[in-house]
């Protein structure tokens, strides 16, 4: 991949808010607090550790190009699914369709990214996989729950599967003039949007909110949290639109669509987790729970962010 | 080397978290039982063990199983030192009880599935008498309970293929043979003891 000053200047940026927020973590740990504002400050160290880890993968993969961006993503992608079925109540008639799901659908949907077919790579989760694992399950012979077992199956694929590839997607598919051989910063802008945007929610959900978006959702998603957060997501994003193909007001009008579909996917991935009464997907990421808690808003981002960009700015 | 990458890789893959909640992972003589629903039980509890506690833990199988050919019998003999009894025709000669009393010696633990076999509905079947007699002959070793969730979602019974589904294995409270218990009571509660941990 393309070292050039531009991505330094994000990579730099990055490192710097994150032993920024390191070291505030530090020095509030070493302060005398309340129990609550204890447990709120060693969570908050526990997430910073959590996203230098994050950090060191992905600027690993990154480095690596093409190859290391597809593979992260992939794996990403399975333990994602692995998270989402384990709470999904399964039927063991779906076995093999799981384990095909798991060990073809997955693997492929990312070697499609890698010999860049676009065609297949757009419609062979929606379409074949859609038409195909039934007919697996439905060979299995188990008839109880049949449909509500195949559209809990083929959902979880669309969205830990077939939404996320659409994040490396951006390094591997779109062709954009005059951008040649930068894509993996378009990927990296992306990512740091993202995540930006949910801890940038959070900082303002925490401080400010008083008025929950959907309590009965996710009492922690405030208006006040996604107001701020959107607001300065997209200060941001708009003022690094030199690092992208976009000039100011379309990079922020990116990153609206951005901040919002992330919001939006919060707020349903939440909505899945309190119908199966549980806080968080897993505990593969200290301080964050599981994989699919940290990209649950990645997912919805990505596919729009991806056909926003090869609809207006690709040839 | 090869039992701890053995170990590694089948955490990696049931993605099994060890929880101890009834007491704390330590090297003395203990005889852990557990419910039994797939084939990798034995290996996923043995491999969620710290390092320091499974090289003194062997667990306990069937012998016509891990000898069908020779993948299981290396692993039986060589990666998970495991004890393999006879379960279908026992005699005094093939005594499983005193197999396992020899493996214990003064320093191993055991993993035991006294089931017997692997179940298919949600509840443990009957506990078999074996837990019994190891616990009257040997009353200073702790029988510890410990619920295995969600195995049998990664393999299920007469499945070859397993499935990464995030499994857990729970660690409870030792239980001991009381002094005038007798034993179908003794096995009724230890077996309770593994269904009550799913409630929590």
């Amino acid at each position: 991949m393309n070292l050039d000053a531009e991505l330094m200047w994000l990579v730099g940026g990055v490192l710097s808010l994150l032993m920024l927020s390191s070291l505030i973590g530090w020095g509030l740990s070493r302060r005398k607090l309340s129990d609550s504002g204890r447990k709120t400050v060693d969570n908050l160290n526990a997430r910073m550790r959590g996203w230098w880890m994050m950090t060191a993968v992905f600027g690993v993969a990154m480095a690596t190009g093409g190859a290391g961006s597809v593979l992260l993503f992939c794996l990403t992608s399975f333990l994602a699914l692995r998270e989402f079925i384990t709470l999904t109540p399964t039927h063991l008639g779906d076995h093999r369709t799981l384990f095909w799901a798991f060990f073809f659908v997955t693997p492929f949907q990312y070697y499609l990214l890698w010999v860049q077919w676009y065609g297949l790579f757009a419609v062979f989760i929606p379409v074949y996989v859609f038409l195909l694992l039934p007919m697996r399950s439905a060979a299995a012979g188990q008839t109880e729950h049949f449909l509500e077992r195949t559209a809990k199956i083929q959902w979880g694929l669309m969205i830990c599967v077939f939404c996320t590839s659409h994040a490396p997607a951006i390094l591997m598919l779109l062709d954009i003039p005059g951008y040649a051989g930068q894509n993996g910063k378009l990927l990296f802008f992306f990512v740091m949007i993202c995540e930006l945007s949910d801890v940038l929610q959070y900082c303002f959900g925490k401080t400010l909110g008083k008025h929950p978006v959907a309590p009965t959702v996710s009492p922690g998603k405030t208006w006040e949290g996604l107001i701020g957060g959107v607001l300065a997501t997209v200060a941001i994003g708009s003022a690094l639109w030199w690092a992208t193909p976009f000039n100011p007001w379309q990079a922020a009008g990116l990153c609206v669509a951005i901040t919002l579909s992330g919001f939006g996917g919060g707020l349903v991935m939440s909505a899945i987790k309190r119908d199966r009464g549980v806080k968080d997907w897993g505990q593969a990421i200290e301080g964050h729970g599981g994989v699919l808690d940290r990209i649950d808003s990645l997912c919805f981002a990505a596919p729009m962010f991806f056909h926003l960009t090869r609809y207006y700015f690709t040839v | 080397m090869t039992p701890q990458l053995t170990a590694s890789f089948l955490r990696l893959l049931s993605g099994a978290r060890a929880t101890w909640i009834g007491c704390e992972p330590e090297s003395r003589q203990r005889v852990y039982f557990a419910n039994h629903t797939s084939n990798l039980d034995g290996p996923v509890l043995w491999a969620s063990l710290p390092l320091a506690v499974r090289q003194l833990t062997r667990p306990v199988g069937a012998r016509d199983y891990w000898t069908a050919n020779r993948l299981r019998r290396f692993f039986a003999e060589q990666v998970f030192n495991a004890v393999l009894i006879e379960r279908k025709a026992p005699t005094a000669r093939d005594n499983p009880i005193e197999d396992m009393l020899t493996a214990i010696g003064d320093m191993h633990s055991l993993i035991l599935f006294p089931e017997g076999t692997r179940g298919s509905g949600p509840d443990p079947q009957p506990f078999k008498s074996g837990l019994y007699h190891l616990a009257k002959k040997r009353p200073e070793i702790e029988l510890v309970p410990v619920l295995l969730d969600n195995m049998n979602r990664v393999l299920p019974k007469g499945e070859l293929l397993p499935v990464p589904i995030i499994s857990s294995v729970t660690f409870g409270s030792p239980i001991r043979l009381e002094s005038s218990e007798r034993r179908d009571d003794f096995l009724t509660r230890a077996r309770e003891a593994v269904i009550s941990m799913r409630q929590q």
